[in-house]
């Protein structure tokens, strides 16, 4: 058996041996599709170098080799939310939540939230809001789409719920932190959900965070539904030890006229998967899908992207960046799916990657699936180094190399986080990514929660 | 202030440089001339620390320093500047924050305290009034998408900014109309004093009716065959460069 057959044999037993626990954390809409993505999970297995989407994301040595704990229900852990929430940017003047380990914090602070808006545990939403939940949980995921997810969907009993009603704009965002904390190394798993109501607007910052040296493996999966006209624009930092890895799926579901943007910052861990799937199935729907990616040492960082044009006269915008530098590797598989009726079409995507060593490894792979005349698409994808005739001539002018390496890297990534509207927010991830890039620290500036390479 | 002893540099192999000799002590103005591919741009790289070519022979100091020996940011920062003949563009890099870096880490070297924000647009200011360049330029990324004549100010200006002791403009004046000409040879001209010395590379002798040279030499490939005062700018132009090549 290879390590990551026995790996799969122990989680399917994991799962069976536990399936009463694992289902008595108050959330029964939860409980009603785990053996459904348990059967994906059985028929797809983990996935190895022969499946196509996973051909350049070797998980076995991230997930293999060490001992690994399930925390079936919430550690009674007591955090100190002022030590954590040192991490939130003043000037967003940000409505906090924090999901521990998987499970949303029992003792989150209350939350000053337009009315109708619901955010809490999803497990919570489900005893709650049964009608609510029912009516989008399990409707976007594609749990046979990876079997990531489906392993997600089998353990996770928590994570969080977003609801936005028709026509409420959230002025504020509004930020979620994840946070691994455990003395011993453990798998988490955690679904959010996410609804915006026709016309509804808003924006959520995720920062993913370890809090300790201790070897995590996260398995998250968000879905996100945004109803007509609605606008839903998210950040996603992910910051963690090298130590831990990753595995996140995130499926948008678009009606018409509605906009999304995502900006995903990979700025450290051990292996960091963000597979995003949306699905525009509303005319004049907008998606905007950008990441950029720091990786160095031994770290693995991927992207898989697949778009779905479903009606015709949408927008769909890619731009991922990557810098890797060491040993580390790294990969994008982006894909376009144009149906045959989604005429009038716009599609771009571009990748874009800079080695800084001779070890480092990108592999990068745009795909399109078209099935109309009627359509505008381009796409692109570069594996370089930085521009040595550059560098001279800034180092021409007095500058270090070091600092003339860093402007250059600086440039390279500011396109991607240029995009951030928000500009405390901005301001703040330019100083992150600036000491990120210095070798410096590797967590927010003011957060006790840091990473040194 | 600067010496240069019997260089030779190459690249992959090909001997480019074959024995130049060269001083210029400070106050002076020195133009090379002569034909494309003769070596002026390669002798230019190698001052400034272009590690793509390769010293096998030969010295060059730098007010008392072994210049071979330092590293480009270093060179610069004790008063060496090299005006590009073409310029690099830096999509992503903003003018401001390029020049403020330069400045600022040119300060540190001289421990000095880096300059404030206000001081540092007045700075900007006053050089950009040197060259007549509008504030839109330095707002760009930079040089990109500006044309020719722009990044040649630009490079005249990055000069006026960081005030070296001796500036070596390569080929400024080639592709700029006789406005953009007269502007760039005003800059240089403005900066000139008894301290410091201006190395002129140049193909045409156009130029030098607004920068006036006091040494002219000839480089041909790769060495100088011919040195005489300004009077021997004038000769070329006269005879061309077949004058030299038939000799040489
Ligand atoms: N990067 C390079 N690679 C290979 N050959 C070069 C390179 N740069 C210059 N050369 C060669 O060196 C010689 C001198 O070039 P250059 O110094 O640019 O001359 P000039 O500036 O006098 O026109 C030419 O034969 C040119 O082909
Ligand atoms: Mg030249």
């Amino acid at each position: 058996m290879t390590k990551i057959e026995s790996l799969q044999h122990e989680l399917v037993e994991l799962y069976t041996n536990n399936l009463a626990e694992i289902s008595s954390f108050d959330n029964p809409l939860m409980n009603n599709i785990r053996n459904s993505a348990f059967e994906s999970f059985k028929q797809l297995g983990i996935p190895t170098r022969k499946t196509e989407a996973y051909k350049y994301t070797n998980l076995e040595p991230y997930l293999t080799g060490l001992e690994y704990q399930y925390d079936l229900s919430p550690l009674s852990l007591e955090v100190n939310l002022d030590d954590i929430f040192h991490c939130d940017i003043p000037e967003l003047a940000t409505q906090i939540a924090l999901v521990l380990n998987g499970f949303y914090y029992r003792h989150n602070r209350p939350l000053n939230l337009p009315r109708g808006v619901i955010l809490c545990g999803l497990a919570e939403a489900s005893v709650k809001y049964p009608e609510l939940v029912q009516k989008h949980y399990g409707k976007y995921a594609d749990e046979k789409a990876d079997s990531m997810a489906a392993l997600t969907t089998m353990f996770a009993q928590d994570g969080v719920f977003l609801y936005v009603p028709e026509n409420v704009v959230i002025e504020t965002p509004i930020q979620i932190i994840n946070v691994g904390y455990s003395i011993k190394n453990i798998r988490i798993s955690r679904r959010n959900l996410i609804v915006l109501e026709d016309n509804a607007r808003a924006s959520v910052l995720f920062c993913d965070h370890t809090m300790c040296a201790k070897s995590f493996i996260t398995n998250s999966l968000t879905e996100i539904f945004v109803g007509e006209n609605a606008n839903f624009d998210f950040v996603r930092l992910q910051n963690e030890n090298s130590n831990s890895s990753q595995i996140s799926n995130t499926f948008i579901y678009q009606k018409a006229g509605s906009v999304t943007t995502n900006n995903t910052l990979s700025l450290h861990g051990g292996l960091i998967r963000n597979n995003i799937f949306v699905k525009l199935d509303g005319e004049n729907a907008a998606s905007n899908t950008y990441g950029l990616f720091l990786a160095d040492s031994e770290q693995h960082m991927s992207t898989y992207t697949y778009i779905h044009h479903a009606k015709p006269h949408c927008t769909s915008d890619q731009l991922v960046k990557g810098i890797l530098d060491n040993m580390a590797t790294g990969s994008f598989n982006g894909k376009i799916y144009v149906d045959n009726y989604a005429v009038k079409t716009s599609a771009y995507q571009r990748n874009n990657n800079i080695l800084l060593s001779g070890t480092a490894k990108m592999n990068t792979k745009p795909q399109l699936e078209i099935y109309n005349d009627d359509v505008k698409c381009s796409h692109g994808a570069t594996i370089g180094q930085l521009d040595t005739e550059a560098l001279f001539y800034i180092r021409s002018r007095g500058i270090a190399y070091t600092e003339a390496r860093q402007l250059l890297m600086y440039a390279f990534a500011n396109e991607v986080i240029s995009k951030i509207k928000l500009d405390a927010l901005r301001e703040r991830i330019i100083e992150m990514v600036d000491k990120r890039l210095r070798g410096e620290l590797a967590a927010c500036a003011n957060c006790n929660i840091v990473h040194k390479n | 202030m600067l010496e240069i002893n019997n260089l030779y540099a190459s690249i992959e192999g090909k001997e480019i440089l074959k024995g130049i000799n060269l001083t210029v002590n400070p106050g002076e103005v020195h133009a090379i001339m002569g034909p494309n591919g003769s070596g002026k741009s390669t002798l230019a790289a190698v001052l400034a620390g272009r590690d793509l070519f390769e010293v096998t022979e030969g010295s060059a100091e730098f007010l008392g320093n072994n210049l071979l020996e330092l590293s480009p940011e270093d060179r610069a920062r004790m008063g060496l500047f090299l005006g590009f003949q073409y310029p690099v563009e830096i999509p992503g890099v903003s003018m401001v924050n390029f020049m403020k870096t330069a400045i600022n880490e040119q300060r540190k070297y001289n421990n000095l305290e880096p300059l404030s924000a206000s001081d540092f647009l007045k700075l900007m200011r006053e050089k950009k009034e040197i060259v007549e360049i509008t504030s839109s330029l330095t707002n760009r990324s930079v040089n990109e998408g500006f044309s020719g004549g722009e990044k040649k100010k630009n490079e005249i200006f990055q000069m006026a900014m960081l005030e070296p002791k001796l500036a070596i403009l390569d080929e400024t004046d080639s592709g700029l109309d006789i406005d953009a000409l007269r502007i760039v040879a005003n800059g240089v001209n403005k900066l000139r004093t008894k301290h410091n010395a201006t190395i002129v590379i140049t193909h045409y002798q156009r130029l030098l009716d607004y920068i006036v040279p006091d040494y002219v030499h000839v480089l041909y490939k790769g060495k100088i065959v011919k040195s005489s005062g300004k009077e021997l700018a004038l000769e070329l132009e006269e005879k061309g460069y077949d004058w030299i090549k038939e000799q040489y």
